[in-house]
């Protein structure tokens, strides 16, 4: 699976309490260049927490963050807009800026961040949107999109900044089951090109088949961390396989219902 | 110390006029409910034509302002030879703009209802008749509440005018006190601080009984929330 | 029946210069307390929480009294303080104090309705805060508020005609003039309300036009 040995992004005894309810503990990794890590847990896990505590949407109470080796400096609000540049992020709920097109969602980071043209980011916009097969929607409005199409939208907003890691926070549980199948299969597509990322779902098959390491978190800690081979054989023992059964018995029960 | 003895002074004729006010507020309030809602279903289930009469209706109280309505009503009673009565034709005033408002909030409130609503009931053999009072306006009088508070607090700061007319009301009985003893400031403080108790009193009163029908799980879709309505 | 040198000699002349005077308070008083109500919505919803009690107060002290009190608290009342204005000056300071606190409750209701998770967004995409107010909140705040800041305007049209309290010779002042000289009241106030209702209705339908132009599908009915 891995196509390089360097690390891209590496997050460090990372820390986040609310109040006096402590969300993270000491939650590490290192991430390499073409590598796809899965976050799994049960919900309330922390692994929203974690990957927006990553660009400090949610600023952590302490610990690192190196982007190809470089520390960030927290403080400084111009090295933070440019390290969030260079990560992208995918949220459960699209998050879409709701006045403008499909085309101008992608354009306007562009043109507000990186400087570029407005003709020019219009057609890197384009050429993103058809990377999501969403070449003819360009021109609709987020209330005009189904679910899968916005979450699609929002992953070529995030790949026209060119990121160097992409995070993406359960990209598919807000979306109808039917829906679902397009999303994963963009996601899959940016794998295969090589694009290193960090992935909270439930989504089990799709972590077994593309994951370089999944990482099973509980109670705002990283507790088991291995590839899906080694976590989810059976007679593993491990408490990910557990997880991992249990949700496969719901999802069965669930389909009989 | 002279201004608190003034308005200390005028108070009782403040307090008359506040119980004009009052008086003058609800019964155009009263009379623009009772006007409003039929007004409202004619705009939404009414004919073409008389959709096109309430529409005009409602152009006309919207558009003219209540300084030119109280003087306009004041000639029309005058050459038609009727007592130019200046607490009845606030009253009438009011009122009819009233209508025109509350009209429009019972009409959004109606149109904000699912269109199956009207279709059950008749599935389940209503009438019309039956089906409207029974179903639909239950539903839409609850949904009008916050738009009827800010209805309120507009009439009552509107009615803060027809004393131009002689309506002994608290404007009245404030400009009287304050041209006989200049204590301007003091005592417009004292009327500016009643209709300010006036409209908290109400608007409390009103949020109890929305919250006293209130059907859980039932809240105003499509209702803008408070602050977002016309204004209060 | 209908008397039109009265008409044409008398009353339009009175009415066209009453007009002149209405619109001198209403185009300044539009444009000014529209932006008083910008920058206290903006101080009412992001401002640190002694400008935001500040200025809940303030809103709520101007739309809880009668616009009617505040124009004679301005005229006959400021006075006494020290404070002198022409009947043209109070009440356009009146208007411009008023409107401005109910454009304020607009504003600020449209800038707290926008979504937190398209601000997040923002500041993934390296943003700066500054960039995600100006690029992404301030557009869709002002979509949202349009429809309501533009019916208070319309009511501000209509309300002009309470500058006649303070002796303002505006529409209202010179059809009473008019009025009593004559003792027409219902001929004159039929044509006052023609010129409010003319301007009422082009003003909705500038506004409407301004709606439409910056239309986007779906947005705005939540």
């Amino acid at each position: 699976m891995t196509s390089g040995i360097e690390i891209v992004l590496s997050v460090r005894n990372i820390c986040k309490s609310f109040g006096a309810k402590r969300i993270l503990t000491d939650c590490s990794m290192d991430v390499k260049r073409g590598e796809m890590k899965v976050l799994i847990g049960p919900s309330g896990a922390g692994k929203s927490t974690f990957l927006h505590s990553i660009n400090c949407l949610v600023p952590p109470d302490s610990g690192d963050i190196l982007l190809e080796g470089r520390p960030l400096d927290r403080s400084n609000k111009k090295a933070l807009c440019a390290f969030r540049m260079q990560v992208g992020m995918i949220f459960q709920d699209f998050n879409l800026f709701d006045h403008l097109s499909a085309r101008e969602n992608v354009a306007i980071a562009l043109r507000k961040v990186r400087g570029m043209g407005r003709d020019a980011a219009a057609h890197r916009a384009d050429e993103e949107l058809a990377r999501v097969g969403l070449a003819r929607q360009a021109a609709l409005y987020p209330a005009q999109l189904s679910g899968g199409q916005k979450q699609r939208v929002a992953i070529a907003r995030a790949l026209a900044m060119d990121p160097k890691v992409i995070l993406l926070d359960e990209p598919t549980s807000a979306l109808d089951p039917e829906l679902v199948g397009e999303v994963l299969s963009v996601i899959r597509d940016l794998a295969a090109d090589g694009m290193t990322m960090i992935m909270a779902t439930h989504q089990m098959d799709f972590a077994r088949a593309l994951a370089s390491e999944i990482l099973f978190m509980e109670k705002g800690r990283i507790i088991e961390r291995g590839t899906p081979e080694a976590l989810l054989a059976d007679g593993s023992g491990t408490r990910t396989r557990d997880f991992c059964t249990r949700l496969l018995d719901m999802g069965a029960q669930a389909g009989h219902d | 110390m002279h201004s608190l003895l003034t308005v200390i002074d005028a108070l009782p004729a403040m307090l008359a006029g506040t119980l004009v006010t009052v008086s003058n507020v609800f019964i155009s309030l009263a009379m623009g409910l009772l006007l409003g809602i039929p007004l409202a279903l004619a705009q939404v289930y009414g004919s073409r034509p008389l959709r096109a009469m309430v529409g005009l209706y409602v152009w006309f109280f919207r558009g003219v302002p209540i300084l030119v309505l109280l003087f306009l009503c004041y000639g029309l009673f005058i050459s038609l030879g009727l007592p130019a009565e200046s607490f009845a034709i606030s009253c009438l005033v009011l009122g009819c703009t009233s209508t025109a408002y509350q009209s429009q909030i019972f009409r959004g409130a109606i149109e904000s209802l699912p269109q199956g609503q009207l279709k059950a009931a008749r599935a389940l053999g209503m009438d019309d008749r039956t089906g409207i009072c029974s179903i639909i306006l239950p539903q839409a009088l609850r949904l009008s509440i916050p738009g009827w508070a800010n209805e309120y607090s507009i009439l009552l700061k509107d009615s803060a005018i027809c004393f131009v007319l002689g309506t002994q009301d608290i404007m009245a009985r404030t400009s009287f006190a304050a041209a006989r003893t200049h204590e301007h400031l003091a005592l417009y403080a004292a009327a500016g601080a009643v209709y300010f108790v006036l409209t908290l009193a109400v608007l409390k009163l009103l949020g109890r009984l929305e919250r006293k029908v209130q059907i859980p799980g039932y809240t105003a879709i499509g209702v803008e929330p408070e602050g977002m309505e016309a204004r209060s | 029946m209908i008397d039109t040198a009265f008409f044409s000699l008398e009353l339009l002349p009175a009415l066209n210069r009453g007009l002149l005077v209405s619109l001198a308070l209403i185009i300044p008083a539009s444009v000014i307390g529209f932006g008083g109500g910008i920058a206290l919505g903006c101080a009412r919803a992001f401002g640190p929480s002694w400008l935001r009690r500040l200025g809940n107060a303030y809103t709520a002290l101007l739309r809880g009294v009668p616009l009617a009190v505040q124009l004679m608290m301005t005229y006959y009342a400021l006075p006494k303080l020290g404070i002198y204005f022409e009947p043209y000056g109070a009440a356009l300071t009146s208007f411009i104090l008023c409107t401005s606190a109910y454009q304020s409750e607009y504003v600020r209701g449209a800038l707290l309705s926008i979504r937190q998770g398209q601000i997040r967004a923002a500041q993934a995409l390296g943003f700066t805060t500054f960039q995600t107010i100006l690029w992404i909140v301030v557009p869709q705040a002002a979509r949202r508020a349009l429809p309501s800041c533009g019916n208070e305007i319309v009511y501000l049209i209509k309300y002009s005609s309470l500058a006649y309290l303070v002796t303002c010779m505006e529409l209202m002042g010179e059809a009473k003039v008019v009025a009593s000289d004559t003792f027409r009241f219902t001929e004159v106030f039929l044509a006052v309300g023609l010129y409010y209702l003319a301007m009422v209705t082009v003003a909705s339908w500038i506004l409407n036009r301004l709606e439409e132009h910056y239309r986007i599908p779906g947005f705005g009915n939540h």
